[in-house]
C-alpha cells in the first residue's frame, strides 16, 4: 500500500507542477470576464467562431481575417506570410494553446490590429479563446 | 528494494529525462568570421549566446535570420519598426525588445561597400536586397521562388533545411519541386 501512495503523492505533485507551469486558460478568461463586468460563463463561442471567420478588407483591397494565416479550419496547421508553419489553433490539437497568457495578449494585440485595425476587447478575447478552447479535434 | 521507493526513482527518472529533453536544446556551433564569407561553407552563422527571447521571438513568424546577414544600422531600423513588420505588427515588450536588439547590434555583420550594400545609402531592411543575398542566389528564378513550398525568398528553411540551426552552405541545401 505504501508503495501506491508514495507513487501517487509524487505524481499528483508532478502533476501539478506540470499544470502550473503550463497554465490554464480559466485565469486569463476569468480576468476578461472580470475586466468586462461579466462572468466567464457569458463569453460565447458562437461570437467567438464569428470573429476567427470574419473577413476585413486590407489596405490593397483584399480580404483579411485570422484565416490569412491560421486557415479556415483551426484545426489544421496555418502558415505566416514568410512560410513558416504555425501550430493549429485549436487547444484539442494543440493543448498548449492559451497556457502562456503572456503570449496569448502577445498576440491579440498584434493580429487585432492587423486584422481589425483595432485593440480587440477582452470580451472578444474571451469570446475567441472559448471557442478555440472546445472546438473538437 | 521497496516498491514506494522504486516507484518514486520511476518517476523522478521521468521527470529528470524530461527536464533535460528541454534542457538541451540546439546546439549554436561556431561564431566564426562573424559578418564575412556569408557564401562560404561553414558552420552555423548563429552565435554563441545567442538570447532565447531572438530565437522565440524573431523566429516565431520566420527563421531566425542570422545577425551576421545584415549591418548593425539595418537591424536598428528593423527594431525601431515592429509595429509596421513588413506588414505586419510584431511589436515585442521593451524589455524583450531590448535584448534583441543589443544582441543585433552586437552581432551584425560589417558595413561595407558592396557586400551588403550598405555603405552608401539607406541601411536596407530586406535581407534579400542585399547584393550578396542576390549573388548567392543568381541561379533561382522567379518562378522558383513561387513554388507553393517556397512562398517567397523569406522562407529559408524551404531550402536550406537547417537553417533553423543556422546552417545554410551549399551541401544542405535541397530545393522543394
Amino acid at each position: 500500500m505504501g508503495s501506491l501512495k508514495g507513487t501517487v503523492l509524487v505524481g499528483l505533485i508532478v502533476w501539478a507542477l506540470m499544470g502550473w507551469a503550463a497554465g490554464e486558460p480559466e485565469g486569463q478568461l476569468q480576468g476578461w470576464a472580470r475586466a468586462m463586468g461579466m462572468s466567464v460563463s457569458a463569453f460565447s463561442a458562437a461570437r467567438g467562431e464569428a470573429l476567427y471567420r470574419q473577413e476585413n478588407g486590407n489596405a490593397q483591397g483584399g480580404a483579411i481575417g485570422c484565416f490569412s494565416c491560421h486557415t479556415k479550419d483551426p484545426r489544421q496547421p496555418g502558415r505566416t506570410r514568410a512560410g513558416k508553419t504555425i501550430e493549429p489553433m485549436a487547444s484539442a490539437v494543440t493543448p498548449t494553446r492559451f497556457t502562456d497568457p503572456a503570449k496569448t495578449e502577445k498576440w491579440f494585440s498584434r493580429n487585432c490590429q492587423d486584422v481589425l485595425g483595432r485593440a480587440c476587447t477582452p470580451e472578444e478575447k474571451g469570446d475567441f479563446v472559448t471557442w478555440l478552447t472546445r472546438v473538437k479535434p | 528494494m521497496k516498491d514506494s521507493v522504486k516507484g518514486m526513482l520511476v518517476v523522478a527518472g521521468a521527470v529528470i529525462a524530461a527536464v533535460g529533453l528541454f534542457a538541451t536544446g540546439p546546439s549554436w556551433g561556431d561564431d566564426e568570421g562573424r559578418g564575412e564569407e556569408h557564401g562560404g561553407m561553414r558552420a552555423s552563422r548563429v552565435p554563441v549566446g545567442a538570447p532565447a527571447s531572438w530565437k522565440t521571438e524573431c523566429g516565431s513568424c520566420h527563421v531566425p535570420y542570422p545577425p551576421a546577414m545584415l549591418p548593425a544600422q539595418s537591424w536598428a531600423r528593423i527594431m525601431a519598426g515592429l509595429d509596421r513588420h513588413f506588414g505586419e505588427n510584431a511589436s515585442l515588450p521593451p524589455a524583450v525588445a531590448a535584448e534583441i536588439g543589443q544582441f543585433l547590434a552586437a552581432e551584425a555583420g560589417w558595413p561595407r561597400d558592396g557586400e551588403g550594400g550598405v555603405a552608401r545609402g539607406e541601411p536596407p531592411l530586406r535581407i534579400t536586397e542585399t547584393p550578396w543575398f542576390r549573388r548567392e542566389h543568381r541561379e533561382i528564378g522567379d518562378v522558383v521562388w513561387r513554388r507553393a513550398a517556397i512562398g517567397s525568398p523569406a522562407n529559408c528553411s524551404a531550402c536550406h533545411r537547417q537553417a533553423e540551426q543556422g546552417i545554410f552552405n551549399e551541401h544542405g541545401v535541397k530545393i522543394p519541386k
